[in-house]
């Protein structure tokens, strides 16, 4: 454990190496690296042992009031540690590449040092077992999250979004520090946190619902994401990595900890979160369909997952309430899974869309085109990132969609009518898994696939190898969970029986909720081998074929790339389908009149919630303020004698009783 | 166990392109011509697999990935679904999801395969398909629950095991009969039949599924061809199996069951074929999303 420490401080200073070495050479950059490197090799042998009986603690004291400086590692946290783990430090060398200090004198070393500073608070927020620790190490993840996120400070679109994240998180905080309150009062001691399934409230409702605003705030589930598309795409590539695929999970592993506490779970806490995660998965991918710029609809792909994410622990919540151990197993193994299946596939998709945006120069698909001839390997990670994402065999997203599938068809089994329905996750996940497929066809096929339509995509070039190395890992990294998913069962067996706070987890042996996952893995590998045999022999076959022919354009013989099919009009039949809620902006389009003149078309959808809802609410709140204090602070020096007076009468009143 | 999966495999690869025969010829008979051999699948297969390939500049190696996948999915798809009398080669707690995916798995390549040819025609189709079958896997998953809550199983070898029989006599039967309804409109949708997509049509807008395999030629056509027919074998074993589950106990006979289910099943496709006009595009999402409401209806009935 003393090691584990000994990384997370290492990880936390490694940035402030770059401040050594000279602006015009690497040099600091690659120390940095290092130092993360050499710090989550310190982390892992911890890791290691996670299974053992014996439990990994480090209890010091601490001179803060209430506090104690008490780190624990247990299942739960280490399933949400070690993808943090593989995407810091393969964002870190991704870096190397992506963002040189040579290259962005102004804001490298800002990037390095915040990037190391919110890797060791996450880990340490992971750990923590005491409300003040967590707190602390909250808040500083949230403050470098915002540096992070305002790299490029000089373009106003970034401090925008920085600023929305900045309110965002810090509502979230405050509600946190109303939940933790309220969590400590009447034990003991008052910051440490009670053992799993041992607290009663009954305030527990109270708490729920603001450890619900604050943790969903982070997590981006629907209404609360408002923060999210601007803040991913405006952070470099293998920030918005970090971001998406680690740090908003800290808010669903604050929900998983949180609930974990209490003896008795009331069911609408269950129903709450499966009815956020079905409008979050529905409508974020919806949203995500109708997006022009690559890493915003990636961020709404996050939203969609968090959402999935939500389905999974909202099922284990109300496995929890009607005493169904089966369906605890499964929806919070489910949960956990896609926890770590999110980070890497998402991890994944942004750094191969930060390695598009290197070779084009622009994050708008519709100026793609071709790429697969021109960046061959980026396209192949693009591929496997997206069938990923997907949930389809036989990478990651498939396992974690399965289990939670599984669980909702374990309802069946449930002798409760009000249980059953629950049953709606399953097609919601299926429409949900539909939508996201049509999504990523899109993108892939639009990118990747034609012609380019631009000159800057026909003269794209392939990511250096500092780039391409980490995004081969985490594709192999989604294929190892994909064909080998026994080999997490019993890490995430262990947390599900952690949550509930049993000693002995259920045998995964014949017959436990999680046995099939052996069986999966025999028809993947029969999945892959196929395919390849397949692929081969075609490949084979077709060697000597003609490739100096155009593509069949229906008999007009000019075709041009202007010609094909673009992002936005293939997004359109499906954005037309959700209308009900997306209510698109539509511009022009019409050709009128025999020779028609040129013109224009453009559409564009505004964030559900930011654009529609809160932003005109605030707006109109600042201006009613802005009356209020007109009205008050007048200027009249007679009116400031009479609110002195006034106060001291009121003092006065309240305090001669 | 080995000689059963061989034979199941075997069936299936002789088998598939035969009801598309019949489905031509029943198109055939209704529209009084002669129509083409019953085998003509068969020896349309054949040449296309002696032909050779044209590859337009545009395209790259996804391009072939559309077919392969397309080929290789509903032979591992068969493998997780008992015929007949054969139980299931491969049965898991859930494979019954790794049935729904794996058709998603066929369904993204070949769309991106279709995207790749950089043609505005197939972009077309490729966004058609995506859209209405993302409509149609719901139904899927509510006919599914249904299933299963009647089979108490998660396997689709025990969801269409012989209590089936019992199923229909039960006070139930009416969800189960509801179920076969929207199964067989999927069965529709996912194999571009008329009244969803006319896989006969030649004018490259109005196609779906046709228009984004437009650019591939010999084999590749072939094993796309293929696919289609062992897919609609496939999806069709599930609907057969549950219009007859008549289960004899006697290995040649439950296959000789299955077999004429499935002929039976394309005759009613070339009926419904020849009498049924094509619906148009926009009304197309609207009866998925109205089959979807009846297949709740059969939950619901399921559950009461």
């Amino acid at each position: 454990m003393i090691w584990l420490l000994c990384g997370i401080v290492l990880m936390g200073v490694s940035g402030l190496a770059g401040l050594i070495g000279s602006r015009a050479r690497d040099g600091g950059q690659k120390l940095a690296c290092a130092l993360i490197l050499v710090g989550v090799t310190l982390c892992l042998p911890a890791l290691l042992k996670v299974l053992a009986p014996t439990a990994t603690v480090i209890n010091w004291r601490w001179a803060v009031p209430g506090g104690q400086f008490l780190l624990e590692l247990d299942a739960i946290s280490a399933a949400f540690i070690l993808p943090l783990l593989l995407v810091v430090a393969l964002g870190a060398i991704y870096g190397l590449g992506y963002w040189r200090h040579r290259e962005h004198p102004a804001n490298a070393t800002k990037l390095q040092i915040f990037y190391g500073l919110i890797s060791a608070a996450m880990i340490v927020l992971l750990l923590a077992r005491n409300s003040l620790l967590f707190l602390m190490a909250w808040e500083v993840m949230a403050l470098a999250g915002y540096f992070l996120i305002t790299t490029e400070d000089h373009k106003p679109e970034v401090c925008r979004a920085g600023f929305i994240y900045l309110i965002a998180t810090h509502s979230g905080t405050l509600a946190l520090f109303g939940a933790f309150a309220l969590l400590g009062t009447g034990q003991p001691g008052a910051l440490s946190w009670p053992a799993a399934a041992s607290f009663s409230s009954p305030q527990a409702g109270l708490i729920f619902i603001l450890a619900l605003f604050g943790f969903g705030m982070k997590a981006g589930l629907m209404p609360l994401h408002i923060w999210l598309p601007g803040a991913h795409a405006a952070a470099p590539s293998h920030a918005s990595a970090l971001l998406s695929g680690v740090m908003i999970k800290t808010g669903i592993y604050g929900l998983v900890r949180l609930t974990s506490f209490f003896a008795e779970i009331p069911a609408w806490w269950g129903w709450t979160l499966l009815l956020l995660g079905v409008v979050s998965g529905i409508f974020g991918v919806a949203l995500a369909i109708a997006q022009h710029d690559i890493k915003r609809l990636l961020a709404y792909h996050s939203v969609e997952n968090i959402g999935i994410i939500a389905l999974g622990l909202g099922l284990a919540l109300l496995g929890r309430s009607y005493n169904q151990p089966t369906l605890v197993v499964l929806g919070l193994a489910g949960c956990l899974l896609h926890v770590a299946n999110h980070g890497l596939f998402k991890s994944l998709l942004f750094l191969s869309a930060g390695s598009i945006i290197h070779g084009v120069g622009t994050r708008e698909i519709d100026q793609y085109g071709g790429l697969l001839k021109r960046q061959p390997l980026t396209g192949l990670f693009f591929l496997g990132g997206a069938v990923a994402i997907c949930g389809l065999p036989p990478f990651n997203g498939f396992i974690s969609e399965w289990l939670i599938y599984l669980a909702s068809f374990k309802v069946l089994n449930s002798p409760s009518g009000v249980l059953s329905l629950s049953l709606l996750t399953a097609p919601a996940l299926a429409l949900i898994g539909g939508l996201a497929l049509a999504c990523f066809v899109k993108v892939f096929g639009i990118s990747f696939g034609g012609e380019p339509r631009t000159a800057a995509a026909a003269s794209a070039h392939e990511a250096p190898a500092t780039m391409l190395w980490p995004m081969g890992i985490f594709l192999l990294a989604c294929a190892f969970i994909g064909l080998l998913p026994s080999q997490l069962a019993p890490l995430l067996n262990r947390a599900a029986a952690q949550w509930q706070g049993q000693d002995h987890p259920l045998p995964l042996s014949l017959g436990g909720p999680l046995a099939p996952l052996a069986a999966i893995s025999l028809a993947g590998w029969i999945l892959v081998v196929l395919l390849a045999l397949v692929f081969w022999r075609l490949r084979r076959c077709s060697q000597g074929a003609r490739r100096d022919l155009g593509t069949w354009g229906c008999g007009y013989p000019f075709p041009s790339p202007k010609m094909q099919y673009t992002a936005s009009s293939f997004g359109d039949s499906l954005v037309r389908l959700f209308n009900f809620g997306l209510w698109s902006k539509r511009h022009g389009g019409r050709p009128d009149g025999l020779f028609p003149a040129t013109s224009s078309f453009e559409s564009h959808t505004p964030d559900l919630f930011l654009d529609r809802l809160f932003s005109p609410a605030f707006q109109g709140a600042a201006w009613l303020m802005h009356g209020v204090r007109r009205l008050i602070q007048n200027g009249v020096a007679a009116i400031y004698l009479l609110y002195s007076a006034l106060t001291l009468l009121v003092l006065l009143a309240l305090l001669t009783r | 166990m080995i000689g059963r999966i061989v034979l199941q495999l075997l069936i299936l690869l002789m088998f598939a392109p035969l009801p598309l025969g019949v489905i031509n010829k029943t198109k055939a008979l209704f529209a009084g011509r002669i129509g083409p051999p019953l085998l003509q699948p068969y020896y349309d297969l054949a040449r296309l697999w002696r032909k050779g390939f044209v590859f337009s500049r545009t395209t790259t190696w996804v391009f072939l990935a559309g077919p392969v996948v397309g080929l290789v999915v509903p032979v591992l798809a068969c493998l997780l679904l008992p015929f007949g009398g054969l139980p299931a080669p491969i049965s898991f707690h859930g494979d019954l999801i790794l049935f729904v995916y794996l058709f998603g798995l066929s369904r993204f390549f070949t769309a991106a395969a279709a995207l790749d040819t950089g043609s505005s025609f197939e972009g077309m189709g490729a966004v058609r398909e995506v859209t209405f079958s993302c409509l149609a896997e719901p139904i899927v998953l509510f006919c599914l629950l249904v299933l299963a809550h009647g089979a108490d199983s998660l396997t689709l070898g025990g969801l269409l095991g012989p209590q089936l029989t019992s199923f229909w006599h039960s006070p139930h039967a009416a969800s189960l009969g509801i179920v076969l309804v929207c199964l067989f409109v999927v069965l529709l949708v996912e194999n571009s039949r008329i009244p969803f997509d006319d896989p006969n049509t030649h004018l490259e807008l109005t196609m779906i599924h046709e228009v984004m395999v437009l650019d591939h030629s010999g084999p590749a056509l072939g094993m796309i061809l293929y696919g289609a027919a062992m897919k609609l074998v496939v999806l069709g074993a599930l609907v057969v199996r549950l219009a007859l589950p008549l289960q004899t106990g006697w290995l040649i006979g439950d296959l000789l069951v299955f077999l004429v289910g499935i002929l039976l099943l394309a005759v009613v496709i070339g009926v419904v074929e020849s009498t049924m006009a094509r619906l148009r595009l926009p009304r197309v999402p609207q009866v998925l999303v109205g089959t979807s409401l009846l297949s709740v209806f059969a939950l619901v009935l399921a559950l009461r």
